[in-house]
């Protein structure tokens, strides 16, 4: 199958999101471990690494803009839906059980990860979906 | 998610052409699992796709698509 033109532009773009990420998690770590910094640096070294991952939802939603298939569109659409709407429960949750003191505290940017699973469950409920009502 | 889609004799047409869904995806520069989403009801084309299977098979939007009052 011939993979579609905004589809390459999208492979193209999450992989250098994903190579600035692995280097800047990687330097920002190595910094802080060997000479952290300090004051307004600081905070600037430790965001880094998140920056590139805020790269990745602006290369999802250039692919939402560009893809030319509607449908296919619309089912990366209800995909996104449902992993926002998993990770915002759960995160929503567990900050409750967090405020209760049943659980331990987490970092934030677990969100995202959350949110990515949640892109694997919304494939999946697209996946079911087109499954059962193949002609 | 159950979505009752407008009805439609786009599977009847494109037979009659004997095109496969493969065929009429890449005419109307779709995706096959696009064309098979519309066939069965699944997903209701946009106005300009509508208007581009329409003038494909050279025929009116209302002759593919059945309206939901009538249908």
């Amino acid at each position: 199958m011939r993979l579609q033109p905004e589809m390459k532009r999208y492979t193209r773009r999450l992989l250098v999101t994903m190579t600035l990420y692995a280097i800047a998690l990687i330097g920002a770590n190595m910094w802080f471990r060997h000479a952290p910094p300090s004051g307004p640096l600081a905070y600037l070294v430790a965001i880094l690494p998140a920056l590139p991952i805020m790269g990745v939802f602006v290369v999802i939603g250039r692919l939402l803009v560009e893809m030319r298939d509607e449908y296919v569109r619309m089912l990366l659409v209800r995909q996104s839906l449902i992993a926002t709407g998993f990770a915002l429960s759960v995160s929503t949750a567990w900050g409750f059980l967090e405020g209760f003191g049943l659980v331990e505290h987490t970092q934030g940017y677990w969100t995202t990860v959350l949110w990515f699973g949640g892109l694997g469950l919304g494939g999946c409920f697209n996946a079911l979906t087109e499954w059962r009502t193949r002609a | 998610m159950a979505h009752a889609g407008v009805n439609n004799h786009l599977r009847t047409l494109r037979a009659e052409r004997g095109w496969s869904q493969q065929d009429l995806a890449q005419l109307l520069e779709v995706s096959r699992q696009s064309v098979n989403a519309i066939e069965t009801g699944r997903y209701d084309p946009s106005l300009p796709l509508a208007f581009k299977i329409a003038e494909l098979f050279g025929c009116a939007i209302e002759d593919i698509f059945v309206s939901p009052s009538k249908g």
